[in-house]
């Protein structure tokens, strides 16, 4: 309850106890950056560490902090799913409807969790512990279907065991993910863990699963490896041939001139832009071309 | 055992998965963690960006494009800051093979990020890792935090003289942020939308300044590059998709999972380690590389799966994303779903993508209820057409693939749900356990699928 004299400033309707600590951290995540303004998807993941959403005053609070208008904020908040609009339950439950895991039966667990629980995507159950989603696809698919609870793994689930899962946290116990802590956090925590605030608990839970150890479960069996290192490189640390030395990695080096030749050429007439041949780009892995350019690629396919 | 036959799979990265306690920093030094980077450190960055060239690893993230060319492409040191961007956004669906990598064994990607950006003078790098993996993001932290401990970052990296900072940054939920130049707008705390290219971001990235954006797997294959060699990296894969790389096997298969292979490798062999589709059913329909690749049949099981035959068979490697479908499957049903997941990510900034997937999303959505009209199937082809090679980034192109692959593949199929007023599939049966479809109406030709 220390006045500070921020809060004198602040449009917030925090108190002045919320938003001295709201300002301690945000400081932290500002300096992590060279422009503070990276901080704000952190920032934004923060109020909602106390909010549970992000409010008007998170979204205050983010302005004031980065010296942006609260439109500017709201512009960035409302582009990104994980930024709740409304107050979040203490558990998101997130079943991914997304083709695969759809067909594997996570549109069938969707329903049945819909109505177990009497609401829809997005929408909170009345005591406040489960906001029930679909998701997309969460990277897990040899573990289909999958639903997340805070974004926690639960691989390989079944109508049954996510009605079973979902009354356990409605009852307030502590339930274990497949891959992840030994125990699912509420939204509040994790929040501020995603807002770069570690909670220690990183070293809880398993390293991988079954079906993320297939191929090495089948390599080991038959003594599969990956060729030995080629007889002439020597491993001895020291760097042979190439030395030239370190001459640290300042500047200077990366300059070397064959690509910057290339580069010459390649920005340029970097084809992968739209209109050149169909699906030259994409592939994507996360996205539509990771590696811009994707020269490469193309003149393959087209009929 | 040393190599006894063929190495059919060849593990380098998922080689330390099954340690116990994989993730940490001990266990990553005890398998020889951390010498490709006391080589790295002898060397001038500029023979690390050749080892890379000639090691010819391209980049794991989807387009393929060669990464030490990528790294070769930023202008001469000018004095200013120059940055490593890792794009750990994995979201296409059917990708699931970074997360697991970062899950298990991060110290590989930190040991990658390490030795890149001593290669192009970076001492500012940012991991981007998607927001909805929690306890990924802990393991990242934690690894990058235990590399600091160790000397391996920070201040005179080793006693080099090199110094780094390394920052792991959460998204919030976005697949449009995989794209390199959404990312970099995401990561300067803007809305993720994607940037007109040129400039590349070799030339102005993160904060306008030259920056390399590279995916997870590519960063965490350069260790072994620079410990083992180029020869030895380039002695596995095919032609001009050399060294190793995770296939992500999902869908009706026995043993899904990560399966780390030469690129070259074909869906029969890894169908024959991972026991073969699901009992009882045929192979329908399989992406390469994920849902913007156009979609295969049992036609294409022999197709080495490299950049360039993947390419010549009509579609793409992208990221290895192997989704198996068996004949219980609509198609029109996987295609509508992958389409309703293009329309919810498309960022609005362009037209094209804007409106292009809103509007196949409705047409699909009809044809999939048993409405669809007569022209709705050239309607989707035209639909397709212009949003193909017009929109501003790959995401719109992307969102084609699946539909004109289905449509040249199944047009029966469609037209099946067009004349017949409805799915002639059971949903159920293509699930992994019994359930009652609810508010669905009765299959009107149940099982005719997979022919």
């Amino acid at each position: 309850m220390t006045a500070e004299p921020t809060s004198a400033r602040s449009a917030t309707g925090y108190d002045a106890e919320t938003l001295a600590s709201l300002a301690a951290d945000a400081a932290e995540i500002k300096g992590r950056y060279p422009d503070p303004r990276s901080g704000l998807l952190p920032m934004l993941h923060l109020v909602q560490s106390v909010d549970g959403y992000v409010s008007r005053d998170g979204i205050l609070f983010c302005a004031e902090q980065l010296g942006l208008t609260a439109a500017e904020v709201s512009a960035v908040a409302t582009f990104y799913t994980q930024y709740k609009r409304h107050p979040n339950g203490t558990y998101t439950v997130g079943v991914c409807t997304n083709t695969l895991c759809a067909v594997m039966g996570g549109d069938a667990i969707f329903d049945e969790l819909s109505d177990h629980l009497g609401v829809g995507h997005d929408e909170t159950t009345d005591d406040g512990a489960i906001t029930l989603e679909r998701v997309e696809c969460n990277a897990a698919c040899d573990y289909a279907p999958v639903v997340m609870v805070n974004w926690e793994f639960f691989d390989n689930q079944t109508p049954e065991s996510a009605t079973r899962l979902a009354d356990r946290l409605r009852a307030g116990e502590a339930v274990a993910p497949t891959r992840g802590a030994s125990s699912v956090c509420s939204f509040k925590q994790m929040s501020r863990v995603l807002a770069g605030f570690p909670d220690g608990r990183a070293d809880e839970g398993v390293g991988a699963g079954e079906p993320t150890l297939a191929g090495l479960r089948i390599a080991r069996e038959r003594g599969w490896t990956a060729p030995a290192p080629a007889q002439a490189e020597p491993e001895a640390p020291a760097g042979t041939e190439r030395t030239g030395e370190p001459e640290a990695g300042e500047a200077g080096s990366s300059a070397e001139r064959e690509p910057t030749t290339e580069s010459d050429v390649a920005p340029g007439g970097k084809p992968g832009t739209p209109g050149a041949g169909p699906d030259a780009d994409t592939g994507v892995d996360a996205e539509p071309s990771s590696d811009s350019g994707t020269a490469t690629e193309k003149g393959s396919t087209d009929e | 055992m040393s190599e006894p036959s063929t190495s059919v799979l060849t593990p380098v990265l998922t080689d330390t998965w099954d340690a116990d306690r994989s993730w940490k920093l001990a266990t990553y030094e005890d398998a020889g963690g951390y010498e490709g980077l006391r080589k790295a450190l002898t060397m001038e960055p500029g023979d690390v960006v050749q080892a890379v060239k000639d090691s010819g690893l391209r980049g794991r993230g989807g387009a393929g494009f060669p990464t030490g060319m990528k790294w070769g492409f930023l202008p001469p040191p000018d004095g200013g800051p120059r940055y490593l961007v890792v794009n750990a956004d994995e979201s296409e669906p059917g990708t699931c093979k970074d997360i697991p990598l970062m899950l298990a064994s991060p110290q590989h990607l930190v040991e990658g990020v390490i030795i890149t950006s001593y290669a192009i003078g970076c001492h500012h790098a940012f991991i981007y890792v998607r927001g909805e993996v929690l306890h990924v993001y802990r393991r990242l932290q934690a690894a990058v935090q235990e590399a600091y401990d160790a000397g391996y970052l920070g201040k005179d990296v080793l006693g080099s003289g090199y110094d780094l900072e390394v920052t792991v940054h959460a998204g919030a939920g976005a697949y449009i942020c995989g794209e390199e130049t959404a990312l970099l707008d995401s990561l300067e705390g803007l809305r993720g939308q994607p940037r007109l290219k040129p400039p590349f971001p070799a030339v102005a990235g993160l904060y306008a300044r030259p920056t390399v954006v590279n995916n997870v797997e590519s960063i965490a294959s350069v260790p072994a590059i620079v410990a083992r060699g180029a020869d030895w990296f380039a002695s596995m894969g095919t032609g001009k998709s050399q060294g190793h790389g995770l296939f992500s096997l999902s869908g009706h298969v026995t043993r899904p999972g990560q399966y780390e292979a030469p690129l070259g490798i074909t869906l029969r062999e890894l169908l024959d380690l991972a026991g073969g589709v699901r009992a009882g059913h045929r192979l329908k329909f399989w992406t390469p590389g994920g849902s913007s690749t156009p979609i295969f049949t049992d036609e294409h099981l022999d197709v080495p799966l490299d950049y360039e035959s993947v390419g010549a068979a009509g579609s793409m490697l992208g990221t290895r994303a192997l989704q198996i479908f068996d004949d219980t499957v609509c198609v029109v049903r996987a295609v509508s779903r992958w389409t309703d997941f293009y329309a919810h990510e498309s960022c609005g900034k362009c037209t094209p993508c804007r409106e292009g997937t809103y509007w196949l999303k409705q047409v699909l959505h009809r044809i999939e209820a048993g409405q669809g009209t007569e022209g709705d199937l050239d309607l989707l082809l035209d639909l397709c057409d212009n949003i193909l090679g017009r929109s501003f980034c790959a995401l719109g192109d992307g969102a084609t693939s699946p539909v004109t692959s289905s449509i040249q593949l199944f047009r029966e199929e469609y037209q099946a749900h067009i004349d017949g007023g409805g799915c002639p599939f059971d949903p159920s049966r293509s699930a992994l356990f019994d359930y009652t479809p609810r508010s669905r109406r009765t299959p009107a030709l149940a099982g005719t699928g997979g022919h």
